[in-house]
């Protein structure tokens, strides 16, 4: 059974493997959009040394490695949800002898995997030839890095297909769809770093499971926490990952019961 | 006449559906307010921590924005070729597009006209309007002739760019994930573009020319006479880039060959 799972990531890996020229362009977008971002951040530090507890380094490292992991942990599985809502097809994936929200799950690993070697590190590779970023020496930074990566996904990918789910709910939710996606955006701290909201702004955005998608992974690889810090951010990500399975499960099985489909 | 007619019919179909969904409606208002509310935060934020950006002050910035907001709602209420490549392409609706008599890619738009997004556009003037009194700008006798050019000078810049992207799904049909990406850097042309370096500057103004749909044509109405050259040539800009846009589509429609189901 636990075969069949693996297959799904395998299959949607291959299926992104043979659509990769859309990637060659991602890579050049991902890097424009750093760029951009280093700029403006360039332009706001002006002659100043620091803000909010980053240097002018630091945040050229935060900015790159922030999208770069965008680059790994976004997909689309909330559309993917709510198209198969729509068309109807979520009856038949609903009778099939597995758990539709698992098979997503890992749908979005299949792809997660590939956009990690065809846009992460090539991308990641570019960011770091045009821009003056600075990576940590010490291996633990890295391996905390990559098994935080890991849990930005899980997180990012239970946010999706939460939005996804509530197609149930609201008919329509492509403006659930898109407020989510600029949410998470923001609020995660891909755009701005959470310190440098107002405090109270940024006493709110600690309470929500965003922060944990970029915002604390991005602070442990710039250095900015260290040592017993990383634990916390790891036990901050676990937590989230455990909190949001709950709506999930509680969504699935109110959508169960209240599946109507709209044509198809 | 008879597109005006056909842009009339197909609105009044739209408030059908529309008040068959009636809590969507309002969920789509909302969150289209908060996206522009996360924007302004951005600017928010970064104002708490300097005083000018590129030599541009608090509410010059919230102006830009302003008049960013202004085309930006207009182009998403009749131009929205989001989820384009899954619907017409991966889906086959192209074939029944292209049988009716009208043109192909204006049947696209009024097949997707959205409404609510003018909101945006609304909320945009009010801007304009809060920030250029606290900046004491003068009211010209031109400033509303030229709001309406350079308005749909943007839209016709975002349409060319859009619409050659969008045609690019006749030739690979896989969902691409060049759409959502462009919507981000797009942003980036409401900043002063002087900010950035060379090269960036010369990719937002010549390349994918969204510095079009907001600091240059913006600059004009704040007195920047640094930019008033630019701002003019935004009508040229947006007929060169609509004409591209265009000539890409009417090529990939030619070269269109229909997908199975």
């Amino acid at each position: 059974m636990l075969g069949a799972y693996f297959d799904f990531i395998r299959i949607r890996f291959l299926t992104m493997l043979a659509y990769r020229i859309n990637y060659y362009s991602g890579i050049l977008i991902y890097t424009l959009n750093i760029g951009v971002n280093y700029f403006t951040w360039k332009a706001i530090y002006g002659g100043g040394e620091s803000l909010g507890g980053f240097t002018g380094a630091q945040m050229t490292t935060y900015v790159a490695v922030s999208w770069m992991a965008r680059a790994f942990y976004f997909n689309n599985l909330d559309r993917e949800i709510s198209t198969d809502i729509r068309d109807g097809s979520i009856a038949i994936q609903f009778i099939r002898p597995y758990n539709y929200v698992l098979v997503k799950m890992m749908q979005g690993l299949g792809e997660g995997l590939f956009r990690f070697m065809m846009l992460m590190i090539p991308g990641m590779v570019i960011a770091i030839l045009l821009f003056p970023v600075q990576l940590p020496t010490e291996p633990s930074a890295w391996i905390g890095f990559l098994v935080m990566l890991f849990f930005s996904f899980l997180i990012s990918s239970q946010i999706n297909i939460i939005t996804g789910l509530s197609a149930f709910f609201v008919e329509n939710n492509e403006g659930m769809m898109r407020m989510k996606r600029v949410i998470v955006d923001l609020f995660s701290g891909l755009i701005v770093p959470i310190t440098l909201f107002p405090g109270w702004l940024s006493s709110i955005l600690k309470i929500l499971p965003f922060q944990a998608i970029t915002y604390l992974p991005g602070s442990v690889f710039t250095g900015r926490v260290q040592g017993v810090g990383i634990w916390n951010v790891l036990g901050i990500q676990v937590i989230w990952f455990l909190v949001l399975l709950i709506p999930i499960v509680w969504l699935y099985h109110a959508a169960r019961q209240r599946l109507f489909v709209q044509g198809g | 006449m008879y597109y005006l007619g056909l842009l009339i019919e197909y609105l009044k179909n739209y408030m059908k559906t529309r008040l068959t969904y009636r809590a969507d409606f309002w969920v789509e208002v909302v969150s289209d307010l908060l996206f522009q509310a996360t924007n302004f935060i951005f600017i928010m934020v970064i104002f708490m921590h300097t005083d000018s950006l590129g030599g541009w002050n608090q509410n010059e910035v919230v102006f830009v924005y302003g008049f960013f907001m202004v085309p930006f709602g207009v182009f998403s209420c009749f131009v929205n070729m989001w989820g384009f490549s899954e619907r017409y392409i991966v889906k086959g609706e192209m074939d029944r597009i292209l049988t009716r008599p009208a043109h192909n890619l204006f049947q696209i738009f009024l097949e997707n006209v959205d409404p609510p997004s003018l909101m945006g556009s609304f909320i945009g003037l009010i801007i304009m309007a809060i920030s250029g009194s606290n900046l004491g700008l003068p009211f010209e006798w031109w400033t509303l002739p030229m709001l309406i050019i350079l308005t749909l000078s943007a839209v016709a810049i975002y349409t060319g760019i859009y619409t050659t992207l969008t045609s690019l799904s006749f030739y690979s049909d896989a969902p691409t994930g060049i759409l959502p990406l462009m919507y981000n850097i797009q942003t980036y042309g409401r900043y002063p573009v002087t900010i950035y370096n060379r090269a960036i500057q010369v990719l937002l103004t010549w390349i994918i020319p969204f510095a079009f749909v907001g600091i240059y044509p913006a600059a004009l109405f704040l007195h920047r006479d640094e930019m008033k050259g630019m701002a003019l040539l935004t009508p040229l800009v947006g007929a060169v880039f609509l004409g591209i846009g265009l000539m890409a589509w009417s090529y990939g429609v030619k070269r269109y060959k229909g997908a199975g189901s």
